[in-house]
This record gives C-alpha cells, structure tokens and sequence, in this order.
C-alpha cells in the first residue's frame, strides 16, 4: 500500500525552545512595536504573536517527541462540533470562545460566576506535555499550556459534602452544531472524584503549543486528566461543580456497559467492542503497548489502592 | 448496442475509481492523520455499497425492464469481494501486522469482528462459484447457493453498526437501503406463494 510519510524532521533542523521563545519574544516586541506605531484604529488581537510565548516547562511533562500542531488539530472527537475526526476543525469557525463564564458551583463556601479572563489571569500557567489515549486505540503526545485545576477547586473552598466534581460542555446549538442531532444527551457532562481533581496531574488547559487553544480541541478552557482515556477530558467547559453523589457521565448514560465512571488507561481491561492492550501512537505505523494508567501509575497508583478495576472500570 | 457493449468495460473502471482515489490520496496525504484507519473505513465502506448496488439490480431489472442490470451483476458483486478482500488484508497486515494471536482473540471476543469475518467468509463461496462453468455444473443448487448474498448483506450492515461508539446514523441508511432491497425480495416471494395458492385452489375446484 502507498502511504507517503514526510521525512522525521532531525533532530538538526528544530529550534532549539530558547531560539523560537526569544524569536518569539522578539515578533511579539516587534508587534506591540508596529501597534505603537500604527497608531490609533487597529483593535482586536495581535495574530502574529502567540498568547503564550514563555509558559515554564513543568516537571510533569513527558519527554517524548509532541505530536505536530496539524496532527493534534485535524484528528479530534468533538461530537458538538461533527462526529467524523475531521469535522471538528471544519466546523471550529461556529465556536466563539469569547465572551466566555465559567460558573464554580455546588458544595461550595465560594460560588461565583467568572468571565474568562478573569478566572485564568490569577493562575500560574505551565507547559505540560502528556501522553493522550483515546478510548478509541491511538494515542498523541500533545504540549498543553494550564494550570492545575486543585489552585482553582481549593480556592472555591469545597464543603465537606463536596465529594466529586461535575463539569459540563457549553449547550448552545449555534456555536456547537453538533448539538443539532441528539447522538449524546447534550450537555456533554464529565466527572471526577475529588481527590482525582485535586491530583496535581488534573489540569485546566487554555493553551496549545503556546498558543491560545484552537476551538477544535475545546476552547476556550477545558479538562486534562493524561492517565484517563480522552473522553474525560471534558472541552469548552462552562460549569465546575461540587457534589456529593458520583455524577453520570454522557457516556456512561449512553452506554452503561461500555463507559464507566472512572475509565483509567488500562490495558487489561478490554472496552466490550475492542481490545485495549494496544494503541496506535499516531505519526507511527507499528502499534505499540498501552501502559497501566497511560504510564502515570507511579503518580496516581495509589488514588485506586483496594479497589477492583474491573468492577470500577 | 455499442454502448452496451461499452457498458461492462465502463463499471469496470468505474469500480475502480475510489481505489485510484485512496491510492492518490494516499500519495498526497490526502489520508488524514490516521492514514490506517482511513484506508479501514474506505475499504470497508466500498464493500457494503458494492454489495447494496448488487443487491439494487434484480429489482432494477424488474423495475425497469431494462436487461442491463443483470449484465453487470456479476462484476459489481466480485468487485464488493474485491474490496473486502482489501479491507481484510488491511485489518490482517496494517492493523494488526500479522499478529495472529491478536487476529484470533478479535475474531473471537469482538462481536462485530465475528460477524465481518463471517460475512466475509460468507462471499468467498460466491466468488468462487461465480463463473459460466460453475454456474451450468450447480445447475438450480446455484441459485440456493447464491442466496446467501443476503445474510452476508446483513452481517454486514451488523458489523458496521456494531463498531460506531454513538452516532449510528451512518449505517442506518444502509440498513434502510438493505431492508428495502430485502422487502422488495419477500414481497415478490410472498405475492407469488399467493398467486400459487389460489391456482391450485382453482384446479382443485375444477376436478
């Protein structure tokens, strides 16, 4: 079969991060330069300049090779935006991420309703690079920029009723066509234990290759939880909040026997439909072997010590 | 009569079209991100349409009247083997690289890889006894033999229904396609045990 790859890029031929961020420190002066210079009339953002040229890196990114920006923006399971892998970035244009509120609710001592820039301006943004399995069976390697969701969820001051978080995707037909056919029960609807929430690997991401988040991939803020299957990573939130009862997933209400409320990476428990022992790291061709917890167990083993994943799969 | 004759030549290369299109897409990147499960589903795709449009030329015929539909049966249905020898050898070799045991345990545990092979398995007899030769030496057992296509058809629709996660409207309208392909079959049969009925009941009244 022809199948054309493009030549690895050598290790030679990448920028080395102090060279793109300096040149990128240096087009971003040059913009607000131009800005300065033009004078009056020119509103809206600058485009040339990323929103996030010199996250930090953290310590929890992996060292593998990322995914290509083109990979990680034309390959997405978005049902809101089409549930075909390309329609997400063919419909992204529909998504406005602003204006944007996120409303922190429920079991708690500080509910309140934040504008977008509001609620990630005070956060300590870093770049995570985390390993990404789809319950599907392939897998990307992909550089978020976010925060961890604990700095939000512990400044909301939980009660001590607050034993999961609940989020929820925007519901609005309009800016997510998707929702025009009823192939979920929108809207889209995750969940975490709160322990799971507060785990310093669960982030909020508002970025992407140091850039402001395309649409496509949840816009404007959405979950990162990298020893999970894709799924629970819920995108374009617009609702955190606490409960004490386990909240139902869309999928596990769409089908009970395949989704459960947890669904850790684990390749010894099969989905009912296919196995899940091995996935496809997307840009290779020989499949490769899933890894317990997506290879985060050392971190978050422990937040499952007693329990039997089969039964809590 | 000459564009008859130019009829057979023409679904031929016509058959060939979105293998000439995976094959170009395939050089140009056309594939997407996921150039294996691209060629899976196209694979796959064509297979289930190739057989629909197989299944769609007895009742053209009888539709229309036309005597080209039957002409162009055989082709179209070898063609739907053709692809699904495509799709298997792209599951056996791209998907799982020949990991036998992985092949096994797939057939065996997942549902919807137990009906395609099985509708798979299903057209190999077809194709094999689809020649002139094959046709005079089964004699009426060819047609008995033949009738399988239809719950290869049905496997088929089952296999793709069974892989999709929720959004099942895609192997709905085969189904559809399929039931009404099938319909059309039960009522002919239905109206000619009738008609059968009544004209023993007329010969029995006569005597």
């Amino acid at each position: 079969m022809l199948i054309k790859r493009p030549e690895p890029i050598p290790g030679s031929e990448i920028t080395p991060r102090e060279v793109y961020e300096d040149r990128r420190r240096f087009l971003r002066q040059a913009a607000v330069g131009g800005l300065a210079l033009a004078g009056l009339g020119l509103t809206g953002r600058v485009t040339a300049s990323p929103a996030y040229p010199s996250v930090p890196a953290s310590p929890f990114s992996t060292d593998e090779k990322p995914n290509s920006l083109h990979d990680i923006t034309h390959y997405n399971n978005f049902y809101e935006l089409g549930t075909g892998k390309r329609d997400p970035a063919r419909f992204a244009g529909h998504l406005k991420p602003r204006p944007w509120s996120v409303a922190i609710e429920g079991e708690s001592e500080k509910p309140a309703v934040y504008d977008i820039e509001d609620f990630i301006r005070p956060q300590a943004l870093e770049e995570r690079i985390y390993r990404l399995r789809c319950v599907e069976g392939w897998s990307m390697v992909i550089p978020w920029v976010g925060f961890p969701l604990a700095d939000v969820l512990r400044q909301a001051r939980p009660t001590s009723r607050a034993k999961y978080v609940e989020f929820t995707t925007l519901h609005d037909p309009k800016m997510l066509p998707g929702q025009r056919v009823r192939v979920l029960d929108w809207p889209y609807v995750e969940g975490l234990r709160l322990d799971e929430a507060m785990h310093p690997l669960t982030i909020l991401a508002v970025g992407l290759y140091g850039d402001v988040l395309p649409n496509q991939n949840g816009a404007p803020l959405r979950l990162v939880v990298p020893w999970k299957y894709g799924f629970k990573s819920i995108k374009s939130i617009v609702k955190i909040r606490f409960v004490e009862e386990q909240p139902v997933s869309s999928w596990m209400a769409a089908a009970p026997r395949e989704y459960g409320f947890y669904s850790n990476v684990n390749p010894n428990v099969d989905h009912p439909r296919w196995s899940q022992a091995t996935e496809r790291r997307i840009g290779e061709f020989l499949k490769r072997d899933t890894l317990m917890f997506n290879g985060y167990g050392e971190q978050v083993a422990q937040l499952y010590e007693g329990m039997d994943l089969r039964k809590h799969f | 009569m000459r564009v008859l004759r130019l009829l057979k030549p023409a679904v031929f290369v016509l058959c060939l079209v979105p293998l000439g299109l995976m094959v170009f897409d395939g050089v140009t990147g056309g594939l997407g991100v996921n150039p294996v499960e691209a060629i899976t589903h196209r694979t796959g795709d064509w297979t289930l349409r190739l057989l629909l449009v197989t299944l769609a030329m007895t009742p053209l015929r009888r539709l229309s009247g036309w005597g080209w539909p039957l002409r162009v049966r055989r082709m179209l249905g070898l063609f739907s083997f053709f692809y699904a020898c495509l799709h298997l050898l792209t599951y056996v070799w791209l998907d799982q690289f020949f990991d036998l045991w992985a092949i096994v345990e797939d057939v065996i545990e997942r549902p919807f890889i137990t009906v395609g092979m099985l509708a798979f398995v299903g057209l190999i007899p077809l194709a094999v006894t689809s020649t002139n030769g094959m046709m005079r030496r089964l004699g009426r057992r060819w047609k008995v033999l033949h009738r399988l296509v239809y719950a290869v058809a049905i496997l088929g629709v089952v296999h793709f229904w069974w892989l999709v996660k929720a959004d099942v409207r895609e192997p709905l309208l085969y189904a559809l396609i399929l039931a009404g392909l099938l319909g059309y079959r039960v009522v002919g049969y239905v109206r000619r045990l009738r008609r059968a009925r009544s004209s023993r009941l007329e010969t029995g009244a006569g005597a």
